[in-house]
């Protein structure tokens, strides 16, 4: 029986360049029904979102940090993948058609980017006048997007993470019953230091968040998360 | 030795000797020439602009079949109020522009309605070429290139206009189709050939912006873009009367909200 070795005098901690330093949490934050959330993402870290509740969908926005006119861009996202479904290896792309972000992991296989953010204005359109006072997407964007210092010609076409917006032979096209499910997630490397805009849809009128909205998970790591 | 331009009065004179008429190409049968208010045939790889009333009519016309027409409107002189194609194909339930189509703005209203269509290739997805793509694919994307790229001609139409980067949204585009399956992929179907044309009928006072270059789906290897014609004629605004008024409850709501603002502004 070898004799147990004495214990090591103690030290003070250090930071260690470890893996687990590497995936080390930088922020997690959750996202309470209907509310925005806004962060700073460095190129290299992920930003994770989970869908807690399942079927919520999470509108997006993305933005160059240093030059917030370098901004997503669907149009281009879409042209350089050849499809309107964004998943696991989708490139998102800027308006100038640089790398703004990759799609490193879904649990969920599709989500929009052609839908757009629901807005009180459309809403009149869409349900009737009678839904012009709901809160919805755009609004969120505006407030959160104002901290930034962007505003209404800021916002463009953006991704809605775990909604389903299936397009028929015919053209006809529909937000449908989501694909997710509760605890699923997606996780997206910043290749680039971004400005993330989120809202949490607040959507009542159609299935997008199953007619009732839900918190999700916002987390960033360092590394590949 | 003298030249033709050696003092100020044979370069003026070596000026004004270079103006040759220009042909203008011709609104449909029927329109009164005093109702004509824009008529120019633009090459591709170029653009135009103009401010338009509520009310007016624009044509676009693809005569060789090559065109491709990417168009962004804003409201005159309130610009933040602009094209929404997410919200153009959500609200109309339809990824497609096709005849009685609505260009609808963020604002719940229509800036232009689609009142003819014999083409039915049209892309409302895939936005416009930029200076890195063309860059890549053709060797060069800047304007002054030969092959340059939509964004960056939509740039140069938005600066005349007093708009910047900022306020270039996503744009449409006339005269080649892109289809989506059902796995989401996108296949460009191209031209459907000569002599068709698309007019659009402003519903609010627009600042409309055309670049008319390849589609960004084109796959040809080469930058090929044949001559795209523009005619515009004073008109009305769509009203109850007319069938497209009533033709959808969204569109008709959005035509409400459309008539009840631009009635509150005087116009």
């Amino acid at each position: 029986m070898p004799p147990t070795p004495a214990a090591a005098p103690a030290v003070p901690a250090v930071p260690v360049l470890s893996t687990t330093v590497l995936n080390a949490t930088v922020l997690s934050a959750t996202v309470p029904a209907r509310a925005a959330w806004s962060a700073a993402v460095r190129a290299g870290q992920s930003l994770t979102i989970t869908d807690l509740e399942g079927n919520q969908a999470v509108d997006f926005l993305l933005y160059d940090l240093l030059d917030t006119s370098v901004r997503y861009s669907a149009a281009d996202t879409i042209q350089a993948q050849g499809s309107i479904f964004l998943s696991t290896g989708s490139r998102l792309l800027s308006n100038e058609h640089g790398l703004l972000m990759t799609v490193t992991d879904d649990q969920v296989g599709r989500h929009d980017t052609i839908g757009g953010a629901c807005s009180r204005e459309s809403n009149t359109l869409r349900y009737g006048h009678h839904t012009w006072t709901q809160h919805a997407c755009v609004d969120n964007f505006l407030s959160e997007g104002a901290r930034w210092g962007l505003g209404k010609r800021d916002l463009v076409s953006n991704v809605n993470w775990y909604m389903n917006v299936p397009v028929e032979p015919d053209g006809t096209l529909g937000i449908v019953d989501g694909l997710s499910a509760p605890g699923r997630s997606l996780t997206l490397r910043a290749e680039t230091d971004v400005l993330v805009l989120v809202s949490n849809c607040p959507q009542v009128n159609n299935p997008c968040n199953g007619f009732a909205p839900t918190p999700v998970r916002v987390t960033i790591t360092e590394g590949a998360g | 030795m003298s030249s033709a331009t050696d003092s100020t009065y044979a370069a003026r004179d070596h000026a004004r000797a270079q103006a040759v008429p220009v042909d203008r190409p011709r609104p449909p049968e029927g329109t009164a020439a005093t109702d004509v208010v824009w008529a120019e045939t633009v090459p591709g790889g170029n653009y135009t602009h103009r401010v338009l009333a509520r009310g007016t009519s624009l044509r676009l016309a693809d005569p060789l079949g090559d065109a491709c027409a990417h168009l962004l409107l804003h409201v005159a002189d309130r610009p933040w109020e602009r094209l929404n194609v997410a919200d153009t194909t959500k609200v109309q339930w339809n990824a497609y522009l096709g005849p009685g189509s609505l260009l609808l703005s963020d604002q719940g209203r229509v800036l232009a309605s689609v009142t003819e269509d014999s083409s039915g290739r049209h892309d409302a997805l895939c936005g416009t070429s930029t200076l890195a793509r063309n860059t890549q694919r053709y060797g060069d994307g800047t304007p002054q290139s030969g092959s340059p790229a939509g964004r960056e001609l939509l740039l140069l139409a938005a600066a005349k206009n007093g708009l910047g980067p900022r306020d270039l949204a996503p744009s449409v585009s006339f005269f080649q189709g892109v289809r989506v399956a059902a796995d989401g992929a996108l296949t460009y179907t191209g031209s459907a050939g000569p002599g068709t044309a698309v007019t659009l009928r402003a519903e609010q006072p627009l600042t409309v912006l055309i670049a008319n270059v390849p589609h960004p789906l084109d796959p040809r290897p080469g930058y090929h873009c044949g001559p795209l014609e523009v005619t515009a004629w004073r008109g009305r605004a769509t009203g109850p009367q007319d069938p497209l008024w009533d033709a959808t409850p969204e569109g008709r709501r959005a035509f409400l909200n459309t008539a009840e603002f631009c009635a509150a502004r005087g116009i």
